[in-house]
């Protein structure tokens, strides 16, 4: 009830300085619809290259790590000596998985596992006319390929049923194919790290719109590349593995760890840069919207702290007509909150329409990316949370001024 | 009514300050008010006088609770506002109290209706309908009640003084005080105010307690206090009501 009063007078003293109170309101407006703004974009952002980076890249991959930081033999013998070894070499191995095709028949029987495509991955050069071109060849079962990758979709031409009738036949990525200035139907020449050449007929073209997987992969079956590294069916050197559920992928990959003696890698880690891009964005929205806030803020403190030195005459009058120190928080903080709410609400609605003419706006970003206009998601959550910034902040900086008017003394201002 | 006096019966006492002291510590310890002793009966038109700077606003301003920095003790209807906390004493004003101060303080930005209604909804003893209506009354006790939807910005001054005595009026108060509540006003509205005054003293038993420099003012009430120094110099004689 007496909330109700206050409430009253509140309003009252916002009609009365509607400039005013439409003034502290745009501060507010101002800093969430940017705040909005700045989320919906980055969050676009994020989400978008988290999402290319998921679907062209395995959510675990295990291959062999082949390094050179293997024990020397003389200092496992005698640990505690003297020993100095300088350069040592790597020993020759093999980047096979042994059992390759058995461990990924083990790994796609568990439940959370949507599928694994067996992989034979190798770097070779494509020859056009005297001019070599690296790329990677990887060898693959085109069908699991396509369970994972949805590989179909992603084909700017020809069909993975063609890689399936014709043994030589290779898909290339998009901007290799535009490299090599290959078309469909075109052969064409690669020669492997170990000495092999192959003729390749090109029956398709795929881009992810992910500028280093369409710059150097071509996909081919997988005995054809085992026959030109010079290896048999079972040579396997990566598993991919999609989960059903992206998040398990870094659980799932530590039990495999565990499991198996190869190089277990996922999602996560082996796009590193994306999720630091993605911190660092988050970090940033943070940082420039709590600043135009606290800004905000700072202009409803101003703006209250004027209007309680304005209202003494009128503070002094209810306090001596039975208005208490609560009563009087009550009106101000009051105004600070319609100030707050309506300024959030205005800038929450700004902050959609800014959102959204960002969305269409055409945007190109070359071949680094597949985009035609600038990401931008859209989250009820964001709105909330803008809202709730608003009302917060305003209340904050309209609660010292309320305090301040609650502590006039009606007899000072009274007797003049 | 029940509250119409008696010549041979006193009527209950309704304000007392006992050895009331004040003093003004800036810019030098200063004793504004010494030892202030006296009785403020139910029904009594009371005027303070003295000049300026005698301390007769100090006292009033302590009289109002609004002041609460003195020593000695003030009781009102019976209870002890000594050292009552300040949201005790507000609610307190706002039911026993009523206001008339100089300038005429209304809200601007509030029509006349709504300067007079604030702080009966403050006191929520009755709805918000009964609240408009008693408003209504009180305004047409000052006669203003024509006025009654305009911006209170808008009236004169005199006008303004009626408004604020309606508002003054509207908890029914046991104690309405005046701070010079002519000392703004010409002949004619002076005339009105105290007019107004003298009618509730005399209508409703209501107390009026007013610090004034207007001699005509201060005679036609029921007694005079005179101040000099701080110091009450004469606690003056009951004129005969009536």
């Amino acid at each position: 009830m007496d909330l109700k009063i206050a409430y009253t007078i509140a309003q009252t003293h916002l009609l009365s300085k509607k400039k005013q109170t439409l003034v502290a309101m745009l501060g507010v407006t101002f800093g969430i619809a940017m705040f909005i703004v700045m989320i919906s974009f980055m969050q676009g952002v994020n989400q978008f290259l988290e999402d290319s980076a998921l679907d062209a890249s395995p959510h675990v991959r295990i291959y062999k790590q082949l390094t050179s930081d293997r024990p020397s033999l003389i200092e496992t013998l005698r640990p505690d000596g003297f020993n100095v070894i300088h350069h040592q070499k790597p020993k020759q191995e093999l980047a096979k998985i042994k059992n390759g095709l058995v461990i990924a028949r083990h790994i796609e029987a568990q439940p959370q596992v949507l599928g694994v495509s067996p992989q034979v991955s190798t770097q070779v050069f494509f020859n056009v006319g005297s001019v070599p071109i690296p790329g990677t060849l990887a060898g693959v079962d085109v069908l699991r390929e396509e369970k994972l990758y949805r590989l179909s979709q992603r084909m700017k031409s020809g069909n993975i049923e063609d890689l399936r009738a014709n043994a030589n036949g290779v898909i290339l990525g998009r901007l290799l194919a535009r490299k090599l200035n290959l078309k469909v139907g075109d052969k064409v020449n690669v020669t492997s790290s170990t000495g092999g050449t192959a003729l390749l007929r090109v029956v398709g073209v795929f881009s992810f719109g992910i500028q280093t997987v369409d710059d150097a992969r071509g996909y081919v079956n997988m005995p054809k590349v085992q026959e030109l590294i010079q290896k048999d069916a079972n040579y396997i050197t990566d598993l991919h593995i999609k989960m059903k559920d992206p998040l398990q992928a870094i659980d799932f990959g530590k039990q495999l760890a565990r499991q198996y003696d190869y190089k277990v890698e996922d999602w996560a880690a082996a796009n590193q840069a994306i999720l630091a891009g993605e911190q660092i964005r988050g970090v940033m929205t943070f940082v420039v919207s709590f600043t135009l806030l606290v800004v905000a803020g700072f202009g409803i403190y101003n703006i209250m702290n004027m209007n309680v030195i304005n209202k003494m005459k009128d503070i002094a009058i209810l306090k001596a007509t039975g208005f208490n120190g609560r009563d009087v928080v009550a009106v101000f903080l009051i105004q600070s909150m319609i100030i707050g709410l309506l300024g959030a609400i205005l800038g929450v609605t700004i902050g959609f329409s800014l959102s959204y003419l960002l969305s269409v706006t055409p945007f190109d970003s070359g071949d680094f990316l597949a985009i035609d206009t600038f990401p931008v998601k859209f989250d009820v959550g964001y709105y909330l949370l803008g809202v709730a910034f608003g009302v917060i902040t305003t209340v904050l900086a309209g609660y010292f001024p309320s305090k301040k008017a609650a502590k006039i003394d009606p007899v000072a201002v009274l007797r003049g | 009514m029940s509250a119409k006096m008696s010549p041979e019966k006193k009527s209950p006492v309704v304000l007392s300050a006992t050895n009331v002291n004040k003093y003004f510590t800036d810019p030098v310890r200063f004793q504004v008010l010494k030892e202030i002793t006296f009785e403020v009966q139910r029904g009594e038109f009371l005027s303070i006088v003295g000049k300026s700077g005698c301390g007769k606003s100090t006292l009033l301003y302590i009289l109002s609770t609004m002041d609460t920095d003195y020593e000695g003790t003030i009781e009102m209807n019976g209870q002890r506002l000594t050292g009552l906390s300040q949201d005790t004493l507000a609610a307190f004003r706002n039911e026993h109290l009523g206001f008339v101060f100089q300038f005429h303080f209304l809200l601007p930005e509030f029509s006349v209706l709504q300067n007079v209604m604030l702080p009966a909804l403050k006191l929520g003893k009755y709805p918000r309908k009964e609240v408009e209506h008693r408003a209504y009354e009180k305004l047409k006790l000052v006669d203003m009640q024509e006025h009654a939807l305009k911006a209170s910005a808008k009236l004169s001054g005199g006008q303004q003084q009626r408004v604020a005595i309606a508002r003054a009026l509207i908890n029914d108060p046991t104690i309405v005080m005046g701070d010079e509540p002519t000392g703004n006003l010409d002949k004619k509205n002076s005339q009105m105010v105290f007019d107004i005054f003298k009618e509730i003293a005399r209508e409703n038993g209501q107390t009026i307690i007013t610090v004034t420099h207007d001699p005509d003012f201060a005679a036609g009430g029921d007694r005079i206090i005179e101040m000099s120094d701080g110091a009450i110099i004469s606690h003056g004689h009951e004129n005969s009501v009536q």
